[in-house]
């Protein structure tokens, strides 16, 4: 068995034990397996990192095969690659920290067995999104963290918002996955493959194929990307179908940090990266993918800054990162926004981790105006939490700063519109995450507490079980960025990236973002100390301003607070609108027009025939001479007539 | 070995059993546990023949196999003809797995007149059989209508209040279109002279003829599979009919009309298919929305999951229809996943109703807590008809759009909406009967599923998972046929539709640069692109691609050996 396999099939083996004999083995047992088999994971996907990036061991295992149909072949195969190989080692890294982590955190639950079955499940999922090395596999990847994480969403299955969370999320990345799944079927007809190698040999070639797409002729290529970026919307939670995300922060915690931030929205970046042979010859594409970015990098941060739930916050924090990410892609800077999605990892999952921790002490309370006053009290918590932050808001020498930055240096050096679009939709969220940030870190841990006794008397540290995954990924939000810059955006990127990112000479940003000028590299920190100043002002110093302000701004703050009426719009035009046409072509189609009119019309009227007919048959001698007679007549009659004619 | 009629002996065996039932004597209850020993024991052992013809199916060849021709009106050209390609053996053995299925699933529910209804599916189980079986028209008429009789007796007997009704809904609404296949099937005769099938498929029919005929063979399909608009005996028969019998009309007697469609129509009358294609598009997209529309507004679990099978099978009409290898490959897969996922719903909706006795939506809720087992399996169910990859409603939903993709990309537009549609009504079902508070004390109180129950179910939950992963066990032993369909209907006309052809990116004029060139890419580029671009062409040349990917297997396995 190769290492690959072991690494992506661990988890599934986890699974298939902690799920189906979780009742034989105990809580305790299915921890023990499913973590431990993370744990062995994230080895061999170290040792696995070594032996591809260093070494250039690239290669496709099939493991079995799976559909085939004509020209439609599709195995089940792991393709390890650099890209495959850095998503691994950080899907498994974090990953095990969560289930490590989960330990702690669900201790108190009844189903914990089930619980830490369904994380393996997702790892397993998300593993084999990105070890695919056809489209049919991605989609199985794509949607099976779908189910995953509609399963950790609605883990508290008998609280109906849950429920509602699980079930929006599932249909709302359904949306994407159709735009997915037309994107799979457009490369299948242009390519006649579904296999990545060919459909990216072939891709030159197609460079100028038109497609005919519900009428009207396009570009094929562009088709295909958007289609396939559609997909990516819906997963990665950009502008559009981001609806999901928020809602989904009523799973636990440990779910929100390993999907809802470190790994399953990030697969939408992953696919891009992994399509940028086509993406590349696609530029209105790279277009919409740029400013789609931009704007879900604005937005997101707008609403982050009005909640008042402290995981609301961190995942319009993490909706706004994913912009980031999407707009470096955009811009051709693959490297760059795979670079910013491991720090964002990282760090994401160690906000997410350190708000649980807070959540965990606080008694179960995530409202931060129910918080403030506890850094004494937890002082590992807060420390982490702020080298989070410090990583978040693109501090200097925080593995933020690195990917942050150089994010924001290739869309300056794109010089284009689209690309300067997305620069100071960069820095204007750049600005708002800080301020959101340390008004996060204020709100819950500094003033005075606002927690009644009860709560504030039982707030204490997290057990060591939870804080070393903390101090694990603390290492990553400190030292990923300056140890693997080089690697990922640096001098050695195309020997790191290899064959796996494929661009044209004339879109490489990343090397042009090297020699932007010192302004745009320093704009970021100092609009990220103006947010950091601002929320210390608005805060700790002055806690009057924000009512002040909301008073004065009301009608753009109702905007932002109620995350821009997206949701009340999507239920006026597509939820209702759906039900109310489903009755109605159930009451009126099927009941009035096809049965009443047509099925049990005929029988009813066959029936009204016979009763007419019938009515003849009254069984009287004299109605039936009656009638005889009358018809006799008549037929004489006419006789006669015809004769007399004649 | 070859002499020996396995397909008769499959055919009439329960007919004996049935036989044998009915001879049954003693005291009521002996008679009813006797009766469902023989009927199970009976269905069991057929299924047993089932495997045995599977294993002795040759998968690569599209020729009949296990032929038996029996002289039986010579004067008239008539003969008892049996035998089974790929496409019908997989039918075939669907019905021999679901009955056993639906007796199990009768075991404890059905209290009045158990003989009879044993009796009533073994008889069925015999036509089932025999419709997949019959390779001469007149004989498949026979059989085709002939499930009509046990069937309408289940329903009508067995059923709910309102089983009369629905029992003559369904026999009217089939038999109006099995009527005009009757008259398309004397037609055809009069044509060839013969009701030979293998005869009537290489039979050339003149263009205008075909139209006809195509009509009046699409009557009778129509209705059984049943396509919009006459589909609407389908939700009176489910929720009316007991649990087995819904089981088996999801899961096996939709199926004929599929069936009819790749036994007759496209073979048959290819051309007529070609030039009505559009229409039966249209119908199956407007099936899909339409219909996951109205299961959307359903409070009773039966309706709901009778317009999902609506809104699946069009998925399979439109498949067929598209006359590409994934088009009929995935048609024919959808519907042997769909003969598995909702006859496995019906049964799960068997197990709330016999415990609750109601269909109400709204009446259950919260059951996972007191039914985590039936939870879990009715979950596999639930994903596998909203078609998660991974599941067998997948591989076919998937293929069929592949198809109908090549075809039309506005109607594959339209159908791939179903996939958004399916899982909103689907989990909004699981939500509100699974997961949720639990509201009524009955419901709460339910047990979890019994010994009888999970033997029905926990198989079909394997299998679902199974043939979404390795949908090749079906995949493998259908494609000679649906080649060979496809040359039948592409014989005279090849209108395959117009592929792009592929290019192949020149090594030596490739756009593709890694980042800054350095010296040792560009040798890459030289010393690895030409072997691919070769093999792609070759790929592309004659399609052997499982050729290839054992070679890559095996060529991986050598690296890895070597690695270690």
């Amino acid at each position: 068995m190769s290492i690959e396999t072991a690494i992506v099939f661990l988890p599934l083996l986890a699974f298939m034990i902690a799920f189906l004999f979780g009742k034989t083995i105990g809580d305790r047992g299915a921890q023990l397996v499913t973590c431990s088999a993370l744990i062995v994971a994230a080895v061999l996907a170290c040792v696995l990192f070594v032996d591809v990036i260093r070494d250039g061991n690239t290669r496709v295992t099939e493991v079995a095969q799976w559909v085939s149909s004509g020209s439609f072949v599709a195995g089940w195969t792991l393709r390890i690659d650099q890209l495959s190989t850095v998503m691994i080692a950080v899907i498994t890294i974090v990953s095990s920290c969560v289930h490590v982590y989960s330990v702690g955190y669900m201790s108190h639950d009844k189903a914990q067995a089930r619980f830490m079955a369904y994380l393996s499940l997702f790892t397993f999922a998300m593993l084999m999104l990105v070890t695919a090395d056809n489209l049919l596999q991605l989609f199985f990847g794509w949607e099976g963290v779908g189910v995953a994480s509609y399963l950790l969403i609605g883990f508290w299955n008998y609280k109906d918002t849950a429920n509602k969370a699980a079930i929006k999320a599932f249909i709302v990345n359904r949306v994407g996955d159709f735009g997915l799944a037309l994107g799979l079927m457009t490369c299948y007809v242009l390519f006649d493959t579904i296999q990545f190698d060919s459909i990216f040999d072939q891709v030159f070639g197609q460079k100028d194929t038109m497609f005919d797409f519900l009428g009207y002729q396009v570009h094929g290529l562009t088709l295909a990307a958007l289609l396939l970026f559609m997909g990516a919307v819906g997963k990665s939670a950009q502008l559009g179908l981001h609806t999901w995300l928020p809602d989904a922060m009523e799973g636990p915690t440990p779910v929100s940090a390993l999907i809802h931030a470190a790994t399953m929205v990030t697969a939408g970046v992953f696919l891009v990266a992994r399509f940028s042979p086509l993406f590349e010859f696609a530029p209105f594409a790279l277009q919409v993918v740029c400013v789609l970015g931009g704007l879900t990098a604005v937005f997101a941060a707008t609403i982050g800054m009005t909640q008042f739930d402290i995981k609301r916050v961190i995942a319009y924090s993490t909706m706004s990162q994913l912009g980031y990410m999407f707009f470096a892609l955009g811009v051709s800077a693959y490297g760059a926004a795979m670079f910013h999605l491991m720090t964002h990892a990282f760090f994401k999952a160690l906000l997410f981790l350190g708000a649980g921790s807070v959540i965990h002490a606080m008694s179960d309370e995530q409202d931060m105006r129910n918080m403030g006053g506890i850094y004494k009290k937890i002082p590992v918590t807060y420390v982490l939490m702020w080298i989070g932050s410090l990583a978040l808001a693109g501090m200097p020498f925080f593995a933020g700063y690195y990917s942050k930055d150089m994010i924001l240096e290739a869309a300056y050096a794109d010089h284009t519109n689209f690309g300067m679009f997305a620069f100071w939709c960069g820095i204007i969220a750049a600005f708002l995450t800080a301020f959101y940030s340390w008004r996060l870190l204020i709100m819950t841990f500094h003033g005075k507490p606002r927690a009644d006794d009860k709560v504030m008397s039982h707030v204490h540290e997290s057990p060591a079980v939870m804080v070393v995954p903390l101090v694990v990924l603390a290492f990553g939000a400190l030292f990923a960025g300056f140890f693997f810059y080089p690697g990922f955006v640096g001098e050695i990127r195309a020997e790191f990236w290899g064959e796996s990112l494929r661009i044209l000479p004339e879109n490489d940003t990343v090397g042009a973002a090297h020699h932007v000028p010192q302004w745009v590299k320093l704009l970021p920190i100092f609009v990220g100390l103006g947010g950091i100043f601002m929320a210390y002002v608005c805060y700790l110093w002055k806690p009057s301003i924000p009512a002040r302000c909301v008073a004065a701004f009301a009608p753009i703050h109702k905007l932002f607070f109620n995350k821009w009426f997206v949701d009340e719009a999507y239920d006026k035009i597509f939820v209702r609108p759906a039900f109310v046409l489903g009755s109605f072509f159930f009451k009126k189609g099927d009941g009035v027009i096809i049965n009443a009119g047509g099925v049990d019309g005929l029988s009813n009227a066959s029936d009204t025939v016979a009763k007419v007919l019938s009515r003849f048959q009254t069984g009287y001698v004299f109605h039936y001479v009656f009638v005889m007679v009358m018809g006799v007549l008549a037929l004489l009659s006419w006789i006669v007539f015809r004769l007399g004619l004649n | 070995m070859t002499d020996f009629p396995l397909l008769s002996l499959m055919t009439f065996l329960p007919l004996i059993g049935a036989f044998f039932i009915m001879l049954i004597r003693g005291n009521d209850a002996d008679v009813v546990q006797n009766a469902k020993n023989v009927g199970l024991f009976t269905s069991l052992f057929n299924l047993g023949i089932a495997f045995y013809m599977v294993a002795l199916f040759r998968p690569d060849t599209a020729e009949f196999q296990f032929v038996e021709t029996i002289r039986w009106l010579p004067s008239l050209n008539i003969s008892y003809h049996m035998g089974v390609d790929g496409i019908s053996m997989v039918f075939v053995v669907l019905s021999a797995l679901l009955t056993p299925i639906c007796i199990l699933a009768s075991w404890n529910s059905v209290h009045t007149r158990v003989r009879e209804y044993i009796v009533a599916f073994l008889v069925l189980e015999t036509f089932m059989i025999g419709t997949f079986c019959a390779l001469d028209g007149v004989l498949f008429y026979i059989f085709f209508e002939a499930v009509l009789i046990p069937m309408y007796l289940i329903i009508g007997i067995w059923g709910g209040p309102r089983r009369v009704y629905a029992a003559f809904k369904f026999f009217l609404f089939t038999l109006l279109g099995s009527v005009l296949m009757l008259v398309g099937l004397l037609v055809l005769y009069r044509e060839v002279g013969t009701t030979d099938i293998p005869a009537l498929m290489e039979a050339d029919i003149p263009y205008e003829l075909q139209l006809w005929l195509w009509l009046a063979f699409f009557a009778s399909f129509a209705v059984k599979m049943p396509m919009w608009p006459v589909h609407t005996w389908l939700p009176d028969a489910h929720v009316e009919a007991p649990t087995g019998g819904s089981v088996i009309l999801a899961g096996v007697l939709l199926k004929m009309g599929g069936y009819g469609f790749l036994r007759f129509s496209l073979p048959m009358f290819p051309d007529a298919s070609l030039y009505f294609a559009p229409m039966v598009f249209w119908l199956s997209v407007i099936a899909i929305i339409y219909t996951s529309l109205v299961a959307l507004a359903q409070s009773d679990m039966k309706k709901m999951i009778a317009y999902s099978s609506v809104a699946h099978m069009g998925y399979v009409t439109l498949g067929i229809f598209t006359a590409t290898t994934q088009g009929i490959e995935g048609g024919i897969f959808q519907m042997v996943s769909h003969g598995i996922v909702s006859a496995a719903l019906f049964l799960c909706v068997g197990v709330v109703y016999d415990r609750l006795h109601t269909r109400e939506i709204n009446r259950y809720g919260g059951l996972v807590k007191n039914m985590p087992k039936y939870a879990t399996v009715f979950m596999v169910f639930m994903l596998g008809s909203v078609g998660l990859p991974g599941t067998s409603g997948f591989v076919g939903e998937m293929l069929a759009l592949v198809g109908i993709y090549q075809v039309d990309t506005l109607v594959a537009f339209l159908a791939t909406t179903g996939v958004v549609l399916g899982a909103s009504y689907m989990l909004l079902l699981y939500r509100k009967v699974v997961f949720g508070e639990q509201k009524n004390a009955d419901a709460a109180a339910m047990k979890d599923m019994n010994k009888v129950e999970y033997l029905t179910l926990v198989p079909l939950a394997a299998m679902t998972i199974w043939l979404g992963v390795q949908p090749s066990i079906v995949m493998d032993r259908i494609s000679p046929s649906v080649e060979n369909l496809l040359r039948q209907v592409h014989n005279e006309r090849p209108v395959a539709p117009a592929k792009v052809e592929p290019n192949i990116m020149d090594p030596k004029t490739g756009i593709f640069v890694p980042i800054m060139p350095t010296d040792n890419t560009p040798k890459e580029l030289i010393s690895d692109e030409p072997p691919i671009a070769e093999q792609a062409i070759e790929e592309q040349a004659d399609e052997l691609n499982d050729e290839m990917n054992n070679r890559d297997a095996d060529s991986q396995v050598e690296d890895n050996g070597a690695a270690e």
